[in-house]
């Protein structure tokens, strides 16, 4: 378990196998395969409440169910917001959804970044890729309470500068004085004037305190390995490290063994786990 | 002199390296300054030094036909960029160019590998300061080779 604030949220349905149709308000291209999708409750229902780092069920009508991380702004729970990317058979059908649609949704699943139980440190935040959407949340919370934290930091490594998600958002994040905001790309040409490389790479200037910080990464496997090492390097040590599991899986509740990683389930014991409850796992090929 | 031994003794690069090597280097030193946009050295030049940068941003580029400059890394203040002068044929293997103003101590190669030479003390801490620099753009370069963001893992 990642956190204290871990307890599951009461879900959308009373039957949590049930998906309920919300209604596609808003659809924002984020990039040429990512989108964010903007969705509104049922009639009859107030908030949609999460903890950041949760995930929910998405169903295609027809076509099958994935789960998709909440990327939205959980001190606004009226909106619930996806952002996804469009990869294979259910995520390309989501992509082709049109504003007025409707979509299933069952949620909010899993554990949740530690927010809460930060306050008082630094945060880095270190993510790659689509592994900035399920972090985005952790940024509302974090600003939305911002005396209690130390430095705030984001990391984030796109694969080229046209893949760099929340353009927009971030600009305006990063004219704050409060919150450090560092990117990097993979790949570019020479219009780009940002640095590149690995994202692993800014962590070793990056101006956290890494003796009273948290660290949440989010991103894909081999990212998260090799950020860990380099966070070692930095002197965080491992029980100040969280981490974002990404399993297949299928009920999302823990009865179907979809998402299982040895003796844990992701969708109900992740997908955020501090790196020293997933360690033995985390590094095993068979896993 | 004072100044550039000050500045290099400060630089993390140098960190933990004896008073009497730094010395040694900062005669070999000099300041430089690069506007934004201009080129710091091309791919063939002769590599005949290396740069610890204060402020600003370098890209380490190479020119594609057809495709035109592709960036293989930035360089940021703090860091360390060059080390085709160490090995032979000292020759530069990409252009480099700043991107914004940029300063920067620039170490003359021919200049430390005479003194390597002389005093292998100095020969071996640059070697093992160099060794880390080079392994771990060895595995930056993997990384990105891998292209982990784009497919992701499971195809
Ligand atoms: C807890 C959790 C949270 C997640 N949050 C998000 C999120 O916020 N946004 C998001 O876009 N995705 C997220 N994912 C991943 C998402 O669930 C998968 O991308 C999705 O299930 C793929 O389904 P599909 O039917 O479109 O693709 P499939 O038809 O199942 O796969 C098509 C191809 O894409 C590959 N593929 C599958 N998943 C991925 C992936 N994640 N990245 C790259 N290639 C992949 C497959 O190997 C295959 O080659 C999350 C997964 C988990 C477990
Ligand atoms: S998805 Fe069924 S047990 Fe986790």
């Amino acid at each position: 378990m990642a956190s204290k604030s871990e307890k599951l949220i009461e879900v959308v349905s009373d039957d949590p196998m049930l998906a309920r149709p919300f209604t596609i308000r808003r659809v924002i291209k984020e990039s040429h395969d990512t989108f964010s999708m903007e969705l509104e409750k049922p009639s009859g229902r107030k908030d949609f409440n999460f903890l950041p780092g949760q995930f929910n069920m998405l169903y295609v009508y027809g076509i099958g169910e994935v789960p998709i991380s909440i990327s939205g702004d959980p001190t606004m729970p009226r909106t619930l917001v996806h952002t996804t990317r469009a990869v294979g058979t259910v995520t390309k059908a989501m992509w082709n959804l049109k504003v007025g649609e409707s979509i299933g949704v069952r949620g909010p699943y899993g554990t949740a970044w530690p927010a809460a139980e930060s306050e008082g440190s630094d945060v880095v935040l270190i993510t790659g890729g689509i592994g900035l959407a399920p972090l985005r949340p952790v940024i509302y919370y974090l600003l939305a309470n911002r005396g209690k934290y130390g430095k705030i930091v984001l990391l984030y490594g796109a694969r080229t500068p046209e893949d760099i998600l929340y353009v927009k958002q971030l600009e305006k994040w990063r004219a704050r004085f409060d919150l450090e905001i560092h990117l990097t790309v993979d790949r570019a040409t020479g219009a780009w004037h940002g640095n590149v490389g690995v994202v692993t790479q800014l962590i070793k200037r990056s101006p956290f305190d890494p003796l009273n910080c948290v660290a949440m990464v989010c991103g894909p496997e081999v990212m998260m390995r090799f950020t860990v090492m380099e966070l070692e390097k930095r002197g965080v040590t491992e029980d100040r490290i969280y981490i974002s599991m990404e399993r297949n899986m299928k009920c999302g509740i823990g009865l179907c063994g979809h998402c299982q990683l040895g003796s844990s389930f992701v969708c109900k014991d992740g997908p955020v786990y501090r790196f020293t409850d997933i360690k033995d796992k985390f590094t095993k090929r068979e896993m | 002199m004072e100044n550039l031994e000050r500045i290099l003794s400060e630089h993390p690069f140098l960190e933990g390296m004896s008073q009497k090597h730094i010395e040694l280097l900062v005669g070999c030193a000099s300041n430089v300054v690069f506007k934004a946009g201009e080129f710091i050295f091309r791919e063939g030049e002769p590599a005949d030094n290396f740069y610890f940068i204060r402020h600003g941003r370098v890209l380490v580029e190479t020119h594609v036909p057809q495709k035109g400059p592709i960036v293989i890394r930035s360089r940021a203040e703090g860091e360390i960029f060059g080390w085709s002068w160490m090995v032979p044929p000292y020759k530069w293997h990409f252009d480099a160019r700043a991107t914004e103003l940029t300063r920067a101590i620039t170490l003359d190669g021919k200049c430390l590998r005479t003194k390597c030479e002389e005093d292998h003390d100095l020969g071996y801490e640059i070697m093992k300061r160099f060794a880390l620099v080079i392994a771990e753009r060895l595995e930056a370069t993997r990384l990105q080779l891998m292209d982990i963001y784009g497919n992701g893992l499971k195809k």
